[in-house]
């Protein structure tokens, strides 16, 4: 009996390893992966230039002023096949080499545990009139939206995908109980209300270790711009990390 | 007793023994990472990030 419950202690014992530490290095190393395989997503130099730093060549160019669309004349892609990598998140907050792949769908074993950030199948698409919603872990398989707490009002949440860049702002922040869908209904916290503006919504669990409830970030679109030479601005915003 | 059971069983001096025994419990280990501890997290809703409909 004795021997068994030392067999039993092991095994939870692993459990906690595994779940702690085993998925984020897995699941980092696959997010990782899936970025490199897209062609499209921006993945140079997401650093801002040191200043007095003539003799180096210049950082990317930035999108000007006049090119940045409004949100009314967004393109929106067609919604792709369940566990297609569409889109990358850029959110300067979160450190300037923060880049994550986004995917259809957000089931736990085929999108979340390994594809990392995963969309919400029938929300909007990227630039869509109504809600580009996604979801990620906070802890665990990599944890791509674990520092969503440290999100202000105003900040930048930039999305590419192979047409354009999005730039989002982060408009609102709540923790909800996870039946309450309407936090990614077209325009948030109205369920049937016809859409009326270009949101975003990241869903994830809270408290950390936790899902008794989510952490909700809503944002708007401010502007978009044609994939190009130049990257948003917004993207190489140095922001003092904690 | 469980312990001293397997050590009888097992086949060859001692060294042989204390392989197999290492290769049976990666073995193990590698089954309970790969498929057991997946499923599980999954099944029991453990570190959910999705506002879904009440069931």
């Amino acid at each position: 009996m004795g021997e068994l419950l030392i067999l039993a202690g092991a095994v939870v014992g692993l459990y906690v390893v595994w779940q702690l530490f085993y998925t984020d290095v897995t699941a980092a190393r696959e997010q990782q992966e899936v970025l490199e395989t897209l062609d499209w997503a921006y993945t140079g130099e997401i650093e801002a230039e040191e200043p007095g730093d003539a003799a180096e060549p210049a950082g990317p160019l930035v999108i000007a002023d006049a090119d940045k669309q409004s949100p009314d004349t967004a393109p929106v892609m067609e919604e792709p096949e369940f566990r297609t990598t569409f889109a990358t998140l850029y959110v300067p907050r979160w450190g300037t080499d923060y880049v994550k792949p986004i995917s259809e769908g957000v089931t736990r074993r085929e999108v979340l545990d390994v594809l990392g950030i995963g969309h919400y199948p029938g929300t909007g698409m990227p630039g869509e009139l109504g809600n580009f919603a996604i979801s990620a872990h906070r802890t665990t398989y990599g944890k791509p939206f674990n520092r969503i707490a440290e999100l202000e009002h105003g900040d930048a949440l930039v999305v590419q995908t192979q047409e354009a860049w999005y730039v989002y702002r982060v408009t609102d922040d709540s923790i909800v109980l996870p039946h309450q869908v309407e936090v990614i209904a077209p325009v948030p916290g109205q369920p049937g209300a016809a859409p009326d503006g270009h949101y975003i919504t990241l869903t994830t669990c809270h408290p950390m270790f936790s899902a008794a409830e989510r952490f909700i970030v809503h944002g708007e679109l401010e502007y978009w711009a044609p994939v190009g030479d130049a990257v948003p601005a917004e993207i190489l915003e140095e922001v003092s990390q904690p | 007793m469980i312990f001293p059971w397997v050590w009888r069983v097992l086949p060859g001096p001692a060294w042989v023994r204390l392989v197999i025994l290492l290769l049976v419990i990666t073995a193990v280990v590698g089954v309970l990472f790969q498929w057991v501890f997946p499923w599980f997290s999954v099944t029991f809703d453990i570190q959910e990030t999705n506002v879904e409909a009440a069931p």
